[in-house]
């Protein structure tokens, strides 16, 4: 019992990381029909910028966090400027493509600053001692996963009023629908753009320092785990931000409950599933998932007129 | 209140001319129709004002402002509002977002307050709500309030259009064929919409249509186009009898 309730803890929190992740993907698809394969690369980056700060530069941790964050959120905006705005108009798939570059762009930048020994991102508390923990009826909680859990929380209950009763939630999906009605109505089509990006950097960064601080620091291979809220928005259903969270709460708790119960599984079917299998298991979900509904859990439907 | 100018205005599509040398000017107050064949050029010029196309000569005014030099969404934040020929609604959102999306200038807030939805935000979200029932009990469609447009009739998206354009609270009101493609009854309800809209909200309307009847029975003054030049300009009653327009356009046999 006390291992099913450290993997759900652990599951929790690492679904409130990727659902910051997530909501930015949903965000940018909300508002330009268009997939950003570039929200992982800026994760890291963000990630890369926290430490560059805090640890290279000796600036105070919360300074670094907070100044990292909103530089990544300002190369999002600028990322939009130059390379996407230009793309207004054009094919939904020349856009998304766009975005696979730019992830490559950012991701090589990166790696050679990175280098091969793993970076640390500083410490919040060095009173607590090093990136320290607590346990609760023997469930060992990090301080890094109590707070992603309720930075997410958090995240999502203030944007989830953002986009649902101010202005910019309605004006964000009529741009999405038919840009020139929107610019028709006052709408500054470009502006909403850039807001979408800002929003979707800050919260990219945001789960970059959550999936690297600590112990787990950044290597060239974080980004992989950021990669996962990909599947994430395919359960949840691209265009719901509620989808988005549900999928991402449902990738972490399949990544912690396959890291803990893997050998038994393996005992109940008798078959080895290999060491790796607990980053696999999220796109097997995704699939099974998908073969049900094609759309998502949360996603709105294509009706076509034939 | 300001004036609406053409300028000597042209607008060339390669070696096809939409619109050739057309001046006119839009008195604030007016119900002003714009007619012609097919292919006139008036969705042109209505393209024009709300800067989808640029002239290629001549200059087009509001008051002070160059509507030639200005986005779409600032001409918009002018206070012109338009509708489309070809219904451009908001498909998947119900009709009350869709006319709440026209009152997007209003909303007087930005980014940070809306972010801890302050009170301020409060207030005006509910002021916006209020304009926006105020006009969907003006066009009648109190029913299909939270339905969505793709499910409504073609009549009712047309007025749901109408409303959209209100709730920006125009001063100049662009009706792009605002009675096309409906009955003589839905054409009817239009007119008297068009009526209201003109005499009890004081609003100036530029409308382009086909129906003559409906045209020559509301417009106080009437702009014929013709292969993008203008034909004539005058009240109504002096159009129908005016010979180049009865050749171009009414019908030269009879």
């Amino acid at each position: 019992m006390t291992i099913f309730l450290q993997a759900t803890a652990e599951g929790l929190a690492l679904g409130a990381v990727y659902s910051l992740v997530a909501i930015g993907f949903v965000l940018i698809y909300k508002a330009m029909d268009v997939l950003s394969f570039a929200q992982p690369a800026l994760a890291v980056v963000g990630a890369g910028l926290i430490s560059s700060l805090a640890i290279d530069r000796g600036i105070p941790f919360w300074i670094s966090l907070i100044l990292g964050i909103l530089l990544t959120g300002l190369l999002s905006l600028i990322i939009e400027r130059t390379f996407l705005r230009p793309m207004v108009g054009e094919p939904v798939f020349s856009v998304a493509v766009l975005t696979i570059g730019i992830d490559i762009l950012l991701r090589t930048v990166l790696d050679n600053w990175i280098g091969l020994s793993p970076r640390y991102l500083g410490d919040p508390f060095p009173n607590f001692g090093n990136f320290g923990s607590i346990t609760l009826n023997g469930v060992t909680l990090k301080y890094l996963e109590i707070s992603a859990f309720f930075t997410g929380i958090f995240v999502i209950i203030v944007l989830s009023i953002f986009f649902k009763k101010s202005k910019y939630g309605v004006a964000m999906r009529a741009t999405s629908l038919d840009q020139e009605a929107a610019l028709a109505q006052g709408i500054d089509v470009g502006r909403i753009f850039g807001l979408v990006w800002f929003i979707a950097g800050i919260l990219a960064s945001m789960a970059g320092f959550f999936i690297t601080g600590g112990f787990n620091t950044l290597t060239q291979f974080s980004f992989i785990s950021a990669l996962r809220a990909l599947p994430a928005v395919v359960i949840g259903g691209l265009d719901s931000i509620s989808g988005a969270v549900v999928g991402s709460i449902i990738i972490g708790l399949t990544q912690g409950y396959v890291g803990y119960f893997q050998s038994n599984l393996e005992t109940l079917i008798g078959i080895s599933l290999g060491s790796g299998f607990s980053l696999l298991a999220p796109y097997l979900i995704m699939f099974a998932i998908l073969l049900v509904k094609p759309d998502g859990l949360f996603g709105t439907e294509e009706v076509e007129r034939v | 209140m300001n004036n609406l100018v053409f300028e000597n205005v042209s607008l060339k599509f390669g070696g096809i001319t939409a619109i050739n040398n057309v001046s006119f000017e839009v008195i604030p107050g007016r119900l002003f129709a714009i007619i012609g064949p097919n292919g006139a050029g008036k969705t042109s010029i209505f393209n024009c004002i709300s800067g989808i196309y640029r002239p290629t000569e001549g200059q087009i005014k509001f008051g002070d402002n160059h509507l030639n030099l200005l986005r779409p969404d600032e001409i918009a934040n002018l206070g012109i509002a338009r509708t489309f020929q070809n219904i451009e609604l908001f498909e998947n959102m119900t009709v009350l977002d869709n006319i709440l999306i026209g009152a997007h200038r209003h909303l007087d807030y930005g980014p940070i307050s809306s972010l801890i939805f302050s009170k301020k935000v409060r207030n005006i979200e509910v002021e916006a709500r209020k304009r926006a029932e105020d006009i969907i009990d003006f066009l009648e469609i109190e029913q299909f309030r939270y339905s969505y447009i793709m499910s409504l009739p073609y009549g009712v998206q047309k007025r749901v259009e109408l409303g959209r354009a209100l709730a920006m609270d125009p001063e100049i009101l662009l009706l792009d064929e605002p009675a096309a493609g409906m009955n003589n009854e839905e054409t009817e309800d239009i007119a008297r919409f068009i009526i209201d809209i003109h005499e009890e909200m004081k609003k100036t309307i530029i409308l382009v249509d086909h129906d003559m009847n409906m045209v020559m029975d509301i417009a106080q003054e009437v702009m014929v186009l013709n292969f993008g030049e203008k034909l004539a300009q005058d009240e109504p009653k002096k159009i129908v009898t005016n010979e180049k327009v009865i050749n171009a356009y009414l019908g030269g046999g009879s």
